[in-house]
């Protein structure tokens, strides 16, 4: 008599164990699918996916006096929820997709209106001033704001080393182009590469920062690794991330977000609970892990350092 | 059991499902860093699945076969509706919680807040008139004079997520597409010339469930 043990099943009928475990997204997939939308609502449920090793400590940190005593936002919510449209649009793609970024060898070019254009490696901008622990608010355009405990060097170092000339009236920061590593940067979602600007007095500034880290670690690929901007008084689009080139210019930067809706991201994109959004009330915002919405402090509660920088503007009208 | 009635179990279970998924997350404390915003997009994105899924039972009942349809399409419509109100209630409770100054604000000033408003209030009358007894009070025309209603309630839930997203448009586009291919079936059979008497509805004739 004949016992077949195993070989019952042929092996073409077997499901594949990512699809088994797939099989009520399948289910729900298949079923609903008549009505056309389907695809959009699936892949709203995807849960994100968060990386798991921890990256490397950083060594030295110097606390800053730039510091606001608020509680810190998890560093799970840090590294989970952001907007990193080179990674995908929505909050989770970037924890799920920026593993693809390259971060060593990594080189920032500063060039432009200066006496000594100079492209830095990222090791030599990591000995390039002590780095520091700054625990700044972030508020993003979209209403949300966390409490982020950066490491970092404030940008103003980097500039005095490449001595601009009376002409920089202007900062221009421009993020990594590379498809095959920012895989959205296929898709026209947005002008690529990112840009961003300040104005000179505004990089001066002591309070913006370039960031290299953050809780004491490696900044992750999904915050803007290697290297990014980090501007506490301004919506977080403006904090652009994995910068590898910073020009100093005479006019006014033609940034991404304002090129994609002038009226709504405007250049310089202060936090100013009195400018109206047609998206966003910006008089309120989540702190992400509170339940209740926050009041939206001017320049995000920075108003004392930074709001001399603008007197003289109408800030209702230059938002 | 007919197979008439497995589909209708059916479609009880996965409109139940996006619920069901959101409470089990929640108790796994997996809702995302932002819990709120997660609820509120999720529940909207489902009331806008289940309003266009209920927007094709008409065009099917094109199909003989399919006739029978009818009986799904306020079930789905009630769906819909469900999902609507977990929407606006979590956007004026857990969103803005009960600040209503806040909230007038944002529907008169925020485009897409303003359609969806409007989109939701479009639909209370339906919900209200779903019962057999409004159906015969009203009489069919009348009643599906009201029901009309259903078409711009759904442009403008599609308009609400159009406006809401800030770059990438593929999502509220497959809506769009969706909900264009459903209205443009319906203006091909007005436009056609009738080649036979209109099967009108008549509501107040259909058996009980």
């Amino acid at each position: 008599m004949l016992i077949k043990k195993t070989s019952d099943i042929k092996s073409s009928e077997i499901t594949d164990e990512k699809l088994y475990h797939k099989r009520r997204q399948f289910m729900v997939g298949a079923a609903t699918a008549a009505t056309g939308a389907l695809l959009a609502a699936c892949k709203k449920s995807a849960p994100p996916n968060v990386a798991t090793a921890p990256p490397p400590k950083l060594e030295g940190i110097v606390k800053s006096s730039f510091t606001v005593d608020e509680p810190q936002t998890s560093l799970k919510d840090i590294t989970s929820y952001n907007n990193f449209y080179e990674f995908g649009t929505d909050k989770s793609d970037p924890a799920a997709n920026a593993h693809t970024l390259i971060t060593r060898p990594w080189t920032v070019a500063v060039e432009g209106e200066v006496m000594k254009p100079k492209t830095f490696d990222i090791d030599e901008l990591l000995r390039l001033a002590p780095l520091e622990e700054r625990v700044y608010r972030f508020r993003c355009v979209e209403a949300w704001s966390m409490v982020i405990p950066w490491i970092g060097f404030p940008l103003n170092e980097i500039i005095k080393r490449v001595e601009p000339t009376s002409k920089a009236k202007f900062v221009q920061f421009t993020t990594l182009l590379d498809p095959r590593q920012m895989p959205e940067q296929r898709y026209g979602t947005l002008e690529w590469p990112y840009v961003e600007g300040l104005r000179m007095d505004e990089a001066m500034h002591p309070l913006a920062i370039l960031a290299v880290g953050l809780y004491g670690q490696v900044l992750p690929n999904q915050n803007g690794a290697p290297i990014r901007l980090v501007v506490p008084w301004k919506y977080g689009f403006k904090s652009i991330k994995s910068v590898v080139k910073i020009q100093f210019v005479e006019t006014q930067p033609r940034t991404t977000w304002n090129l994609m809706g002038p009226d709504e991201y405007g250049f310089y994109s202060n936090v100013n609970p009195e400018v109206n959004h047609p998206r966003w009330s910006q008089g309120s915002e989540r702190r992400i892990g509170e339940f209740k919405r926050r009041t939206t402090l001017p320049f995000n509660g920075y108003a004392d350092q930074v709001a001399s920088l603008y007197s003289g503007m109408d800030l209702r009208k230059e938002y | 059991m007919k197979y008439q009635n497995i589909i209708r179990l059916i479609l009880h279970l996965l409109c139940w499902l996006p619920l069901v998924r959101l409470i089990i997350d929640w108790q796994r404390d997996d809702l995302t860093a932002n819990p709120i915003e997660f609820l509120t997009h999720s529940t909207g994105t489902w009331a806008l699945v289940i309003l266009l899924a209920s927007l094709t039972i008409t065009p099917l009942r094109k199909i003989r076969a399919f006739n029978w349809t009818i009986k799904l399409r306020k079930m789905l419509g009630l769906y819909a509706y469900f999902y609507v109100c977990l929407h606006f209630a979590i956007y004026i409770w857990l969103d803005h919680f009960f600040d209503w100054a806040r909230i007038g604000e944002d529907i008169a000033k925020r485009p897409y807040i303003t359609v969806g408003f409007a989109a939701f209030l479009m639909l209370v009358p339906l919900a209200l008139t779903s019962n057999k007894f409004s159906i015969r009070k009203l009489t069919g025309k009348r009643w599906q004079q009201l029901h009309w209603l259903v078409y711009p309630a759904a442009i403008c839930g599609v308009v609400h997520y159009y406006w809401l997203v800030k770059a990438d448009i593929t999502e509220p586009m497959i809506y769009a597409v969706a909900l264009a291919v459903l209205l443009g079936i319906r203006i091909f059979y007005k436009l056609k010339p009738q080649q036979r008497s209109p099967r009108e509805y008549k509501p107040d004739l259909q058996p009980s469930d």
